[in-house]
């Protein structure tokens, strides 16, 4: 599904990532973890399409396509989605109509007529349910004066609306407390499936206790320096990223 | 009547208008004939006056112009311009009421509505007692002169203990085919403990020429009232390819007796040169006001809005939100005065002025002024100018929206703002659509 090669990108000039390689298959869930500064977000907003970082080698294939041409909309529109570390507060605008026009932008990107207001209504509401999101949330202003859990659920619920084949979580579950992590973790469980793939980006392997993935990766100074299987996390929960890094520097 | 002011001096050319004509006009000459010695004085400003400093009438008004405008609307243009099913509908052609084309049967208990013609011959007492009471003819030389030279307008009176449930609303449309300028005039009284909701939009039909509108509102809000006024200013919007024919300079004064609650909003959307003085005067204790304000501009439109909050007497409110996007090479003026008298203690008093700029060739001046000569009193005020927020774009980028789309989302948010402060649905869906319309094109 993914298949990024020798991926290099760089930020006024500062070169971040130095040579990724990861390969994604449809119905898997990958764990990039690694150290503060590593280049985890980096990684997910190339992937996203953020103009503030510059690719400057290698390639990223998305379902066949070159996902680098794309501009962040048609990302979206092709079935990415990233769930942002600090989403964004936008006074003014409703959760349901910026839901409803994003919908309907991406269905008429693949020539789809618009939906159906029922329609959109009885998947709101079964969405809401999923993230166990208030439904007073969902008629607010897009996570204004949300709460940081609030916002990480409102993101999910985004996902769940959106029903993206690619989904990157960034650091979804920094600043959760363990309840509000258990709901965002229950509602992603819930939305995978064997038609996507999940990776989830974070620096602490808690979110893994309650999200089993099939791949762990340590990313470390701009490069992934181990792969490995769910037992990973726990060792480097154990032992800290230390050893990583002596590792890598050996 | 029909001479027309040609080059030159347009004040003497107004001032010889005045004087053949003074005698066929309505009411009291002496107090025209004090109007023009003091619009005489004063003259027409130029960008050296202070208050108009960005907004120069003065060259528009030297083309050659006419005072008076056949009428030329029927019943069907007419319906078209009536924003709500129901309502009380008062309509003002080139500055004259026309009762034909009003919608004023079966005015309930308490409520007058008539031109001000009607109002003078009837010898109203309420008309006489606040005529010409309250917009100062010195402090302004476009008051002196519609004080002057108005032929009419509406006079609404609502009695005491009376709560009006259907809008009234006032349309001042106008249809030119020479250069006109044209001075209507209402007064609305509000006795006490009534309630009223009032729109006022102003359009032109059919036009070839220019139309200089220098339209003044004295209202008056008694103990206990509460009033929610609404103005529409899109003149520009009814005419093909919105030809850049309508200048609108429009005074209104408001006075507020004690306990009174009183809302007017100005939603300026098209027009070529629209200039607002809102003054409002807290003259009782325990009065509560709020003055929202939208202006979208585009082309080479100047939009100025100078607001007056005087607060006389102590324990009162106000509360003043005006929110502009500018595009195009259009220039938006905001200027608010606020005034806490001596006496006016435990006065609250706040105003924002925020402003989004499309593009790099628009202009914003942007002037809170406050004068504060009580000490137990909480004033502020705060502008702000930037552009459409990159990280929001972003964000919505992000969930599939076009970078175009994403833009129209967050000016219609930034709006909305002001467009929630709209209490008659009918009218806030209205006001919408036409947000919405202007930010496609």
């Amino acid at each position: 599904m993914l298949s990024i090669k020798n991926l290099h990108a760089s930020i006024c000039g500062k070169e971040i990532l130095k040579g990724i390689n990861l390969e994604i298959k449809i119905g898997e869930v990958h764990a990039i973890m690694g150290p503060n500064g590593s280049g985890k977000s980096t990684l997910a907003a190339v992937l996203a399409g953020r103009s503030e970082y510059e690719v400057t080698e290698g390639e990223v294939t998305y379902m066949g396509i070159d996902l680098l041409e794309l501009s962040p909309e048609n990302r979206a529109r092709e079935g990415v989605f990233l769930a942002f570390q600090y989403p964004v507060e936008i006074p003014g605008v409703s959760n349901v109509n910026f839901l409803k026009t994003a919908i309907n932008e991406i269905r008429a990107y693949k020539g789809l007529e618009p939906m159906e207001a029922k329609e959109f209504l009885r998947m709101l509401k079964e969405k809401q349910k999923l993230v166990e999101l208030d439904g007073k949330l969902a008629s607010r202003s897009v996570n204004e004066g949300f709460s940081g859990g609030e916002k990480k659920r409102n993101e999910i619920f985004q996902m769940a609306m959106l029903n993206p084949k690619l989904a990157i979580l960034d650091e979804t579950d920094s600043g959760l407390d363990i309840d509000a992590l258990r709901i965002v973790a229950n509602g992603v469980n819930k939305l995978k499936s064997k038609d996507n793939a999940t990776i989830i980006i974070t620096h602490y392997q808690r979110l893994l206790d309650y999200i089993i993935p099939d791949f762990v990766h340590v990313l470390y100074n701009g490069k992934i320096v181990k792969s490995g299987s769910k037992e990973l996390a726990t060792a480097l929960e154990e032992k800290g990223y230390d050893f990583i890094k002596e590792e890598a520097e050996a | 009547m029909e001479t027309a002011i040609k080059t030159g001096s347009v004040k003497d050319k107004l001032i010889s208008e005045f004087e053949t004509s003074k005698y066929f006009l309505f009411g009291n000459t002496k107090l025209r004939e004090k109007a023009m010695e003091s619009f005489y004085k004063q003259g027409i400003p130029t960008r050296k006056h202070e208050e108009y400093k960005y907004t120069h009438v003065d060259s528009m008004l030297k083309e050659e112009f006419y005072f008076s405008a056949n009428k030329n609307c029927n019943d069907e243009q007419i319906e078209r311009l009536k924003i709500l099913k129901d309502a009380y509908v008062v309509i003002i052609e080139n500055g004259v009421f026309v009762e034909g084309l009003s919608n004023l049967q079966n005015l309930p208990k308490g409520l007058t509505i008539c031109s001000l013609v009607d109002a003078v011959k009837s010898n109203s007492p309420v008309f006489e007692k606040h005529y010409a009471q309250y917009a100062d003819v010195n402090a302004d030389p476009f008051i002196a002169l519609n004080t002057a030279m108005t032929k009419d307008g509406v006079f609404i009176h609502i009695a005491k203990n009376v709560i009006i449930e259907k809008p009234i609303h006032i349309i001042h449309v106008s249809t030119a085919f020479e250069n006109t300028i044209i001075n209507p005039r209402n007064l609305i009284v509000v006795d006490e403990n009534s309630q009223a909701k009032i729109i006022e939009s102003f359009e032109i039909l059919d036009s070839t020429a220019k139309i200089f509108s220098n339209a003044l509102t004295e209202i008056v809000i008694n103990e206990n009232d509460i009033v929610d006024y609404y103005k529409i200013q899109d003149e520009n919007a009814c005419l093909p390819d919105r030809q850049e024919l309508g200048y609108l300079l429009n005074t209104t004064h408001v006075i507020q007796k004690k306990q009174s609650v009183f809302s007017i909003h100005t939603f300026t959307l098209s027009g070529s040169l629209v200039r607002n003085n809102l003054t409002l005067v807290l003259d009782g204790e325990h009065s509560e006001s709020h003055l929202n304000g939208l202006y979208l501009t585009a082309g080479n439109q100047v939009v100025d809005n100078h607001t007056v909050v005087d607060h006389r007497k102590p324990n009162c409110n106000s509360n003043e939100l005006y929110k502009g996007i500018i595009n195009g090479k259009s220039t938006a003026t905001f200027n608010g005065k606020i005034f806490v008298r001596k006496d006016a203690q435990k006065t609250n008093a706040f105003q924002s002025n925020k402003n989004i700029l499309l593009g790099e060739a628009g202009t914003i001046n942007t002037k809170p002024q406050l004068e504060i000569y009580a000490d137990d009193v909480k004033c502020s005020h705060g502008t702000s100018t930037g552009k459409l927020d990159e990280d929001k774009i972003v964000y919505l980028r992000a969930r599939g929206l076009s970078t175009e789309s994403a833009k129209k989302i967050l000016m219609y948010a930034f709006a909305s703002e002001v467009v929630d402060t709209i209490k008659i649905e009918p009218l806030r869906k209205y006001i919408e659509g036409k947000i919405l319309n202007h930010l496609n094109n």
